[in-house]
């Protein structure tokens, strides 16, 4: 396929969809999916056929809409209209309300602040193309950037406007995207490798998931991008085992691309050429850092090495490698379509752009949302959110799953950005964003956390090896109320050793659960521990002539 | 990417049983290289359930791989089991959204009726029980996954019952 055939394409596709008087949009992500939401969709189908609408109406399996809790999820195009909670049986109703007045019991406003406060540049197309055909990708101005890396910018000049823009590592660690992409690019090889991060380790974040089952060719195309801005002729998507609809989508969006030379050799027809594998994770927590992603690419036991060397210099098979995660590489179609300073006008000083976070835990609307950088908690969780169920009060915020901290309610004002999450001891993550009221002990919370960074930890190094295993130890003993104030003391010790000798980001973040709720709730260990007494009732707390001598 | 190597003698498969063609166009696929472990040992999970020491062996002399190598990657990696997995398999989430939202009682309470822990399948070999690190359906939580079909917004009660389900079908 040639550039002015990739033209002809998407505005055939526009054409087409033209045709059609208007769009019944259900969600067919993993969410949905479990709300029964393919069910919806044959009712859907079987509905418009039923009134010999099928010239009309299209039903389209979309990516995800944002609010999982109200499952499963439609968005009816030109209308703008978004249902939320519908069974197979509203399906009837749904297609009469499209000529006559819309079903209002399921109605779901676009204009509460769940919807309104988002600003969308990885999920825009999310909800509105379908994720399992190029055509519709194509259609949205999918590959444009492509295109125009590819017909009119150097590899240099990719390079300066993804530095530009300010982007910013979305993994967690907040790396400028350009520096690393520089980095890559002068390094010497005979070959070079880019690979994409998708192994989503952390527990309650599945942005990447969402990203790769809403729309898989963006990840793909912006991946190129940076395979022809650092000389790069191999690409490797490294995917959790866990995500299987994500796995079979991005299959199939490779298997897509290769077919209208997207990928491939000679890509539209240039000179560059660029091939991408998948390689499928197998369930260790480890491997989202970097050195222990590329040893487990190369078949070996996913144990991290010491850096440097950094893998820009050498990286798979020793040969300058570029990681990358889901979400950066999303954001690069965006950027090139739109140039750098566009994106950097989005967002603080420091974190330009949008981050998309994982909702979840005791907040109203669980979900997934994309939000402009700088946005308060507040208004994540109050606004957006919808505040705490059952009338309950907020005690906190969990960012950065096992790396990160809990963030009080005295921080709530917040701006949510690298640094300001950073300064209060929690870090920005990959974007996991669990709400806490108070019925959570956050010594409990503390403890399972710890309990993941033990269980995880790959064993090469002794403090994260083994001083996870006693950090756990004592919060055993804290929250079964057997401790005394020396093993408070001697917790906090540990943890000082546990972050600073730890070989990999695994072992020198896995104290920071436990140090922010230090830092924040003291009292609650305290009440643990001289009281005898768990605040939030969690805690099985044993009696003192129950413990054996 | 190392080069791939010359042509070698077929290793033969543990028996004549017709799935070891499957692994072994995993194998084939991936030109027989050692970077192909983990892609062969997924085949052979998915293909038989669980990797074997048989199962070891040959992916460890196809691809020319030591056998120690082998096992270290087999264990070290959660995904991959030793043991077969009974003959109903329930997955609870232990997620951070899931944890808060009650998922250790769901555990506990199947752990209490059937005398299961996390890892175990039951003597009768008709319920396994695992443990997630995150399903990745926070929105949902809690959530647990019985027999690939994943159930969100779960009460202890509701999963017993879900359980209790595949015993009424089978006595049937």
């Amino acid at each position: 396929m040639t550039v002015d055939e990739l033209q002809q394409l998407a505005v055939k596709e526009q054409e087409e969809k033209q045709r059609y008087k208007c769009c019944i949009n259900i969600c067919v992500a993993t969410g949905c999916i479990m709300c029964g939401s393919d069910r919806v969709k044959e009712a859907l189908e079987e509905a418009v056929k039923e009134r010999g609408l099928e010239k009309e109406v299209l039903v389209k399996g979309v990516g995800c809409l944002g609010l999982c809790s109200a499952g499963p999820m439609i968005y009816i195009e030109p209308d703008g209209i978004i249902y939320h909670k519908v069974s197979p049986e509203d399906a009837p109703a749904i297609v009469q309300g499209l000529i006559s007045t819309p079903v209002e019991r399921l109605i779901c406003s676009p204009e509460m602040p769940f919807f309104k406060r988002q600003v969308k540049i990885v999920m825009e197309n999310s909800g509105i193309i379908d994720p399992e055909r190029i055509e519709d990708y194509i259609a949205v101005g999918g590959y444009q950037g492509l295109v125009k890396v590819l017909t009119e910018m150097s590899p240099s000049e990719v390079i300066e406007e993804v530095t530009k823009s300010g982007l910013r590592g979305r993994g967690g660690a907040g790396y400028p995207t350009g520096l690393k992409w520089s980095t890559v690019a002068k390094a010497n090889g005979a070959r070079k490798f880019v690979v994409c991060n998708a192994d989503e380790g952390d527990p309650g974040a599945y942005m990447d998931r969402t990203v790769l089952e809403s729309d898989p060719h963006r990840v793909i195309e912006g991946m190129v991008i940076a395979a022809y801005a650092v000389g790069a002729q191999q690409g490797y998507i490294y995917v959790r085992a866990e995500y299987p609809l994500a796995i079979r989508r991005l299959r199939t969006a490779i298997r897509q691309a290769e077919r209208l030379n997207l990928l491939g050799n000679n890509i539209l027809g240039t000179t560059f050429s660029f091939h991408i594998e998948l390689r499928i994770g197998a369930g260790a927590f480890v491997c989202g850092e970097e050195t222990a992603l590329i040893a487990s690419i190369e078949g070996k036991r996913g144990t991290p090495r010491p850096r440097p060397p950094y893998p820009a210099e050498y990286g798979l098979w020793g040969y300058p490698t570029l990681i990358n995660n889901v979400e950066t590489f999303a954001n690069i179609p965006a950027i090139i379509r739109n140039g750098g300073s566009w994106f950097a006008k989005i967002g603080t000083e420091k974190s330009k752009g949008t981050k998309v976070f994982a909702l979840a835990g005791r907040v109203v609307n669980t979900g997934l949302i994309e939000v402009p950088m700088g946005i308060t908690l507040r208004e994540i969780v109050f606004d957006i959110g919808g505040g705490i169920p059952e009338g309950k009060k907020f005690k906190a915020v969990q960012t950065g799953g096992p790396s990160g901290g809990c963030i009080p309610e005295q921080f709530l004002d917040l701006p949510v950005d690298y640094e300001s999450l950073t300064k209060v001891g929690s870090i920005m993550g990959s974007g996991g964003m669990i709400v806490m009221d108070e019925t959570s002990c956050m010594v409990d919370v503390a403890k399972f956390f710890v309990e993941f960074c033990m269980s995880e930890s790959c064993g090469k190094c002794v403090p994260c090896r083994v001083g996870t295993s006693h950090m756990y130890e004592l919060l055993r003993r804290i929250t079964n109320g057997i401790a005394t104030t020396g093993d408070l003391e001697l917790l906090e010790e540990l943890c000082d050793l546990v972050k600073n000798a730890s070989l990999c980001g695994l072992g020198q973040t896995a104290p920071n659960p436990v140090l922010s709720t230090l830092r924040y709730f003291r009292h609650e260990y305290e009440a643990h521990i001289l009281d005898k007494n768990c605040p939030a009732g969690v805690c099985a707390i044993q009696r003192l002539e129950e413990v054996p001598a | 990417m190392p080069p791939a190597l010359i042509e070698r003698p077929r290793v033969a498969p543990p028996s004549d049983d017709k799935r070891w063609r499957i692994v072994e166009g995993t194998m084939r696929r991936h030109g027989y290289q050692p970077h192909a472990l983990i892609e062969t040992l997924h085949t052979v999970q998915e293909t038989f359930g669980y990797i074997d020491e048989d199962a070891m062996r040959f992916v460890a002399q196809s691809l020319r791989v030591p056998l120690s190598q082998v096992y270290g990657v087999v264990t070290f990696y959660h995904f991959f089991t030793l043991k077969p997995q009974g003959e109903h398999i329930c997955v609870v989430c232990l997620g951070t959204a899931c944890y808060i939202k009650g998922a250790p009682q769901i555990l506990e309470a199947i752990e209490r009726t059937y005398g299961v822990q996390p890892g175990e399948t039951t003597k009768d070999g008709k319920l396994s029980l695992l443990a997630a690190r995150c399903l990745g359906a926070c929105g949902l939580a809690p959530v647990a996954v019985f027999d690939g079909q994943v159930v969100g917004k779960l009460s202890p009660e509701d999963a017993l019952k879900q359980i209790r389900r595949w015993e009424n079908d089978d006595g049937r």
